[in-house]
């Protein structure tokens, strides 16, 4: 019974993706709400992203710096945590914080709506539900996080800075210089990527649950669970995946 | 079903077209069957009340009638639409033209009354202007008395309010057929008689044709030129209020005693 329903599951989420593609592509356009959705999901992640990733910069280079100084490669800081910031440390934070915030937040608001019957409101008033609700911020997730991840690098960086300057009383200039010449493009570019992924990710499951939640307000409380839950473990598996392939490249 | 009554369109010019028209309608869920063989027929310009239990598959049938739910059975004919196999864009040209009042009112808790009211005429009729939504909304307001509920959220509404609101956000669209969805369901007696007052209002006003689905009695008898009786999911009787009070059937028993 479980495997069937897992079976069933996946069939009707790879149906909401074909659905979400077919919508994208046909009009009319939801350009506006995208640009509402966007201007949402930045300021909702704005400060837990600045929070977080400010923290996880000072922790990491902290934790770094005695393992560098033993080998007497503490000059090499700068260098190690950017290549880590910017290739997974990045990313992997902001599309933790971007689960949690916005596919709880996406899971519950489209669950109450299904439950109390706004989305058979909108669609029997002729609306498309699913352009103005599930395009609208799966697009504008997507478009979103790649974003808010170069936020995020800098901020870490400069969490580290502060780290490595309290070390070694390195100007920031010469820091800067050190992290710009041990981040290539393809790091950068990898990195929106994979950022853009986790976005579509968070967007796609937080939807396909609100949308398709029922039992009233145990199904809302049920579909944000899955959001974050799936949202989160769909993060590592596309970075596992994007890591493999990153590696191939390299 | 039983007619009571020889004039399908009693309390209703004779003269009027059938809007509405569905024959052997069956819905099942898994392998419960809601409905089975609904027969009905509405008419332009005529209030119908369809009376039933709760459970008795009325809110189902008027899914069925604009697409929510797909019908396992039978044809329904809406304003000339074949509802089972209208595609995409036919099921949006007919919906516009149908207004559906939600049991629970269903309005967008994240906007405000003014917000509700305007986002049809911006999303369907492409309405940008300032003055002009603000002069639409302010008259759909006006005429369920509830102006100053403009800038509420409807969380700040009660029950009576949010119907209001909600009928108003439908009829703005200025559909053809109204479908209401126990629209009395947890008023106050009081309450429940302007919302009464209000759906004979909207079908003088509008010249609207009307399903009315509901267990209300009172309900029934105020708002409706005809009744169909939906027993275990089954059209079975149908003449006017008064018909179907005299008819004395067991079925209906338990709804007139009251």
């Amino acid at each position: 019974m479980t495997i069937k329903k897992a079976l069933i599951d996946v069939a009707s989420i790879y149906k909401f993706i074909i659905e979400f593609f077919k919508t994208t592509f046909s009009p009319p356009y939801e350009g506006r709400e995208i640009l509402n959705q966007c201007f949402a999901i930045g300021n909702k992640s704005l400060f837990l992203v600045t929070f977080t990733s400010f923290l996880a910069g000072i922790v990491f280079t902290k934790q770094s710096q005695p393992s560098l100084a033993s080998f007497g490669a503490e000059s090499w800081l700068p260098s190690l945590v950017s290549q880590a910031v910017v290739r997974s440390l990045g990313p992997l934070i902001t599309g933790l914080i971007c689960a949690g915030k916005l596919g709880s937040n996406m899971g519950a608001e489209l669950g109450s709506m299904k439950v109390t019957e706004q989305i058979d409101a909108m669609e029997v008033s002729g609306t498309r539900p699913f352009s103005y609700l599930v395009v609208t911020r799966v697009v504008a997730s997507t478009l979103m996080l790649p974003l808010l991840v170069i936020y995020a690098d800098g901020v870490a960086l400069m969490g580290s800075f502060i780290m490595v300057n309290s070390f070694s009383d390195s100007g920031f200039q010469l820091y800067i210089n050190e992290v710009s010449t041990s981040i290539t493009y393809l790091d950068v570019f990898s990195s929106m990527i994979k950022a853009a992924l986790f976005g579509f990710a968070i967007g796609i499951i937080s939807c396909y649950s609100g949308y398709n939640s029922d039992n009233g307000t145990i199904g809302v409380g049920k579909a944000a669970n899955i959001a974050v839950v799936a949202s989160m473990t769909f993060i590592f598996i596309i970075d596992l995946i994007m890591l493999q392939f990153l590696n191939l490249v390299r | 079903m039983v007619t009571l009554t020889t004039n399908h369109t009693t309390g209703v010019p004779s003269s009027l077209t059938k809007v509405v028209e569905i024959k052997n309608l069956k819905k099942s869920f898994n392998d419960r069957v809601v409905l089975n063989n609904v027969n009905l027929d509405l008419y332009e310009r005529e209030n119908l009340a369809v009376l039933g239990r709760s459970g008795s598959g009325k809110s189902v049938l008027i899914k069925c009638m604009v697409g929510l739910l797909r019908a396992d059975e039978g044809d329904i004919q809406v304003l000339g639409y074949d509802v089972s196999s209208l595609s995409a864009k036919k099921l949006i040209e007919l919906r516009l033209q149908v207004g559906f009042s939600f049991q629970g009112s269903a309005l967008y808790d994240s906007m405000t009354v003014r917000q509700n009211l305007e986002f049809p005429l911006k999303r369907n009729l492409g309405i940008y202007d300032r003055d002009q939504l603000d002069e639409i909304v302010m008259t759909s307001l006006k005429e369920v008395g509830l102006e100053r509920a403009i800038d509420q959220r409807p969380d700040e509404l009660s029950g009576g309010m949010k119907k209001r609101i909600g009928i108003a956000r439908t009829l703005i669209l200025k559909p053809k057929i109204m479908l209401y969805d126990e629209p009395t369901s947890g008023l106050d007696p009081q309450t429940s008689e302007e919302i009464n007052e209000l759906i004979l209002q909207v079908r003088d006003q509008y010249h609207t044709a009307s399903i009315i689905i509901t267990h209300d009695v009172s309900c029934a008898r105020q708002v409706s030129d005809r009744v169909v009786a939906l027993i275990d999911g089954e059209s079975k009787l149908e003449g006017t209020f008064e018909e179907l009070e005299a008819a004395n059937d067991s079925n209906l028993k338990h709804f007139f005693n009251y």
